[in-house]
């Protein structure tokens, strides 16, 4: 192996720049003081359209997203594109919940989702659990962000194996860390004027470039078709087949729901200025769906330039992750390359800082301040916030290191699963609080168990595992307790995490009924209708950072 | 048998009557337009092409704009949400004025 030179100079550049940036940023935009997690974790609450815009985008269009759904394209062709339908309709989708839920908050100070589900029905118990979830569901979702550097980093020359060929990427997180640890928000916040910016331009190029270059669409679509031919697997082509179609449809709808129950996307939310803010951004988020639309055809693009996924060699296997790196090293000039991968690794720096953030906040609001000190004041939950932000990280750090990244993926489209289980309380909770709150809690532990059981009845025979291989459950296995089998002999197929939140609905809503039968005392609500109104300007919001929390 | 009057409950004071629970708005229904994306039969085709790329591709990219439709329509629609009738209006200069807003 030969370290490419002129890429990795390029990448350090920017590298370099970013992190200076990162460290300059906890002066941006600064508020009174530092100590409170309305300014750590909520970068001040301030942040108007275009911050917002570049924060959530490059919050939830993460380094991952960027390689991983090129690399599926490339594997299975259409099932790929589930990317367009689930970020077209998660906009509209979430447009009026999200407002409710950033006005609620405003009002009363909530930092967290877990803050809202506690103040919305007095029960810290099914907030820890929704914080929890977060906080599991988010630790792969960063661990995943390292495999997107570390592709980026092995593609230019730093492949091997052992510790050793880890050390870039720690180098990379520690710096990262420490830079999140002093500027909390503000730096991924500041960081992703310069992602985004690399991201769009180096996209654009290619997509104008490549087809150009292979040939025209034409005949890389032709390439792609010819290549599912000749596989023996099913699932694969260029169109849906008779079986997945479900699937398609589903994984976006489930994908869709579950991405702002994610607490780094809320994160992004809870941090804008205004309802406008937020509005504005609904619409203009959408940018970012046609760049990973074109990006995933870019898949297409590494089947027509013959490109051949590096070996890890870490791990002594094919590592599909690498095909987006690969084709940018092999096509394009060393510069433009370098380009590429810088955007692609600082891609990974935000949201990974935003993720460590939002699982930090949720730690100190709704377990430390809840359960371990209830009186701690603002510095207190500010120190114990950025001190929780560097363990996550290192914990995901550890876990790239220790374990197959393969896991990470498995623990990701687990962490979807579940995160969706946390719907009923947040999302629905938002609109109405006939749900109970035990009731709720009855219903994470069924949709969380069947949604884990069905997990690990799906095999991976490409793989050659018999558990955890993917999130297409086939529809006749679908069995209540193993006695009745709605859809037996069904081979259609179907996103487990969607199946899971109807399991959750169903026992929730049932359980609820038998509560409020027996009268069931359903907690206090401490908040107000016409708080989920509440716009910035209004007299009843609460002061940003005030000097002591309740 | 003596006559009991009814207990009398005072109404309640105008300015504290409950904000309805969601604000009915028709223009939201836009946003429920998109979801036509999730009815894959509509699009799981080769035919027509465009630039080479099959129907199922360059249709989900040309949809991205639905969403985008069904989103702005709605902010610009319902901005008027902004007048307040049932309690003191007290909204700031920066509202008020949209475009001067930063």
């Amino acid at each position: 192996m030969t370290l490419k030179l002129t890429e990795f100079i390029v990448f350090s550049v920017f590298f370099g720049a970013v992190t200076i940036m990162g460290f300059v940023a906890s002066r941006w935009k600064s508020g009174a003081t530092m100590d409170h997690l309305d300014e750590w974790g909520l970068g001040g609450r301030r942040f108007g359209s275009w911050v917002t815009w570049f924060l959530i985008g490059g919050d939830i269009y993460t380094a991952y997203t960027f390689i991983a759904v090129p690399a599926l394209m490339f594997s299975a062709g259409a099932m790929g594109f589930f990317a367009m339908p689930y970020t077209i309709i998660i906009y509209p989708l979430v447009f009026l919940p999200l407002l409710r839920l950033w006005s609620v908050s405003r009002v009363h100070g909530y930092v967290t989702p877990a803050d809202f589900v506690r103040g919305r029905y007095g029960s810290p118990t099914l907030a820890l659990l929704v914080a929890l979830t977060g906080i599991v569901a988010t630790m792969p979702y960063i661990a995943l962000q390292l495999v997107g550097l570390e592709a980026v980093l092995r593609t230019m020359g730093f492949n091997q194996a052992g510790l050793l060929g880890h050390a870039p990427l720690f180098l990379a997180f520690v710096i990262l860390a420490i830079y999140t640890y002093q500027s909390g928000l503000r730096a991924p916040a500041l960081i992703a004027f310069v992602k985004d910016t690399l991201i769009y331009l180096v996209i654009f190029v290619a997509v104008l470039y490549l087809p150009i270059k292979l040939g025209g669409w034409d005949s890389i679509f032709g390439a792609a078709d010819a290549k599912f031919q000749q596989t023996d697997s099913r699932t694969d082509g260029l169109l849906l087949n008779v079986n997945s179609q479900l699937q398609y449809a589903t994984l976006a709808l489930g994908s869709a729901l579950a991405l702002f129950l994610y607490p780094h996307a809320l994160t992004g939310v809870l941090a804008a200025r205004s309802r406008a803010t937020i509005k504005r951004n609904m619409s203009a988020l959408p940018l970012y769906s046609l760049l990973l639309g074109l990006l995933a055809l870019l898949g297409f693009c590494a089947i027509a330039a013959g490109v051949r996924p590096l070996q890890n060699a870490a791990t002594g296997r094919t590592d599909s992750s690498t095909i987006i790196p690969v084709l940018f090293d092999q096509q394009f000039p060393d510069w433009f390359a370098g380009l590429a991968f810088a955007a692609i690794g600082i891609g990974a720096l935000v949201p990974a800082a935003i993720m460590s953030i939002a699982a930090a906040n949720l730690w100190t609001r709704n377990v430390y301040k809840e359960y371990l000190r209830r009186e701690a004041t603002p510095e207190q939950e500010a120190k114990q916030a950025k001190i929780a932000s560097l363990v996550v990280k290192f914990g995901a750090l550890v876990f790239i290191v220790g374990i197959d990244p393969v896991y990470a993926i498995d623990l990701q489209l687990i962490g979807g699963v579940m995160i969706l289980q946390t719907l009923p309380a947040v999302a629905i909770s938002l609109y109405t609080r006939w749900f109970h709150r035990q009731a709720l809690i009855v219903g994470w532990f069924a949709g969380m168990g069947y949604g884990l059981w069905m997990l690990y009845q799906i095999p991976n025979p490409a793989a050659e595992r018999e558990h955890f291989g993917g999130s297409a459950f086939p529809l006749g296995d679908v069995s209540l307790l193993g006695v009745w089998e709605p859809f037996a002999g069904s081979t259609v197929t179907i996103y487990a995490g969607f199946v899971a939140l109807l399991v959750n609905l169903v026992v929730a809503g049932l359980t609820t009924m038998l509560l409020r039968a027996v009268r069931v005392f359903n907690g206090v609500d401490a908040t107000d209708r016409a708080d989920y109104f509440a716009d910035d300007g209004d007299a009843k919001l609460r002061e940003i950072a005030p000097a002591y929390a309740d | 048998m003596t006559a009991v009057s009814p207990p009398r409950i005072p109404p309640r004071p105008p300015e504290r009557r409950r904000p309805p629970r969601i604000r009915w708005n028709s223009w939201n229904l836009l946003l429920l337009v998109p979801l036509l994306c999730l009815l894959t039969p509509l699009y799981n085709r080769i035919e027509p092409q465009l630039f080479g790329m099959p129907f199922f591709y360059w249709s989900q990219l040309v949809a991205i704009l639905l969403g985008v439709a069904a989103t702005a329509l709605v902010y610009i629609m319902t901005k008027d949400d902004y007048v307040v009738t049932d309690r003191p209006d007290r909204l700031n200069v920066d509202i008020l004025d949209e475009g001067a807003h930063r």
